[in-house]
């Protein structure tokens, strides 16, 4: 029996699927409160990084951090980010 | 592995099982790297656009119904919990239910997108569908419709994502109870398309704040 299969398995999921559901609810909570214009949009967005770390730990099991999946996971971020930045180092200086 | 299969346990080019499980969940990660690039361009624009029209993006996101965006999102969330379980449950050999979790999976998708269907008719009653038909009473009126554009061509994509995803996991409940294919490629199958479907509800999870929690309320 590995990590995949023990039996509180289960109890991991639901206990995941619970906090998701309450991190849903403080993203539509905080949505209601004014925190300037760059403040819901960093709250919101901080929300949203915990809810995928929690479905990718824990559904999309990287909590078993295979090498080759990280190398394919850390790729993407990394071509995103050097997209996104170049992008917005151009749009921001216009 | 069964006298009679025509399914190999270990297809040719692999040594062995695990070698075959490696290769096919770093080949899942890399198409899922892919899909990441795709939606990243459109990410990036809407990011833009929402740097360069904070307020223009604020008071579109108001015309959205996020109560309906919410359940949207918690549909897709409940839908992942379903997926994850039906594949823990293939790797204790219990297929019948592993095919059932599947099941529920694939309906909460199909209700996602009938709920979005739904809002999209409203909003276009509305008058917010871009072109010709394009109507908005308040300021700015042009970015608001790019905000619109970005709306609709993004979550119009992520709807068909979910949409083939629904296909997909249906047809791999019904693989999850074809005993003709050994066990553990069928658990390896299910394995798949839960990562497909897991990243298709993160790519909502960051959606759905973008469109429908833009401005505070």
């Amino acid at each position: 029996m590995n990590a995949l299969t023990r039996p509180s398995e289960d109890r991991t999921i639901v206990l995941v699927g619970a906090a998701l559901l309450g991190l849903l609810a403080l993203t539509f909570g905080a949505a209601h409160l004014d925190l300037g214009g760059a403040g819901n949009l960093v709250v919101a967005f901080a929300i949203a990084l915990g809810k995928a770390a929690l479905v990718g730990w824990f559904f999309m099991e990287l909590r078993e951090r295979s090498r080759l999946v990280v190398l394919a996971l850390g790729s993407a971020i990394f071509m995103l980010a050097i997209a996104t930045i170049l992008t917005l180092t151009d749009y921001l200086h216009r | 592995m069964t006298p009679s299969s025509s399914v190999p346990c270990v297809a040719e080019q692999f040594d062995d099982l695990e070698q075959q499980h490696r290769a096919g969940t770093f080949g899942i990660w890399v198409f899922l790297a892919s899909e990441m690039m795709f939606f990243g361009g459109l990410f990036g624009s809407y990011l833009v656009y929402r740097v360069l029209h904070p307020a223009v993006f604020a008071a579109a996101s108001h015309a959205l119904d996020a109560k309906l965006g919410t359940l949207e999102t918690a549909v897709l969330l409940v839908s992942s919990a379903f997926m994850a379980t039906g594949v823990h449950r293939s790797r204790n050999g219990r297929f019948g239910a592993a095919a059932a979790f599947l099941a529920v999976t694939a309906l909460l998708g199909a209700l996602f997108v009938g709920l979005h269907v739904h809002e999209w008719l409203g909003d276009a009653e509305h008058g917010h569908f871009p072109g010709a038909g394009f109507h908005w009473s308040g300021p700015e009126p042009r970015p608001t419709e790019m905000f619109f554009v970005l709306y609709f061509v993004t979550t119009a994509f992520h709807a068909l994502h979910v949409t083939i995803g629904v296909f997909v996991v249906s047809t791999a409940a019904l693989v999850s109870l074809r005993t003709a294919v050994p066990g553990p490629r069928r658990q390896h199958a299910l394995e798949y398309v839960g990562l497909y479907w897991h990243f298709v509800d993160v790519v909502w999870i960051f959606l759905y704040p973008m469109f429908y929690l833009a401005g505070h309320r």
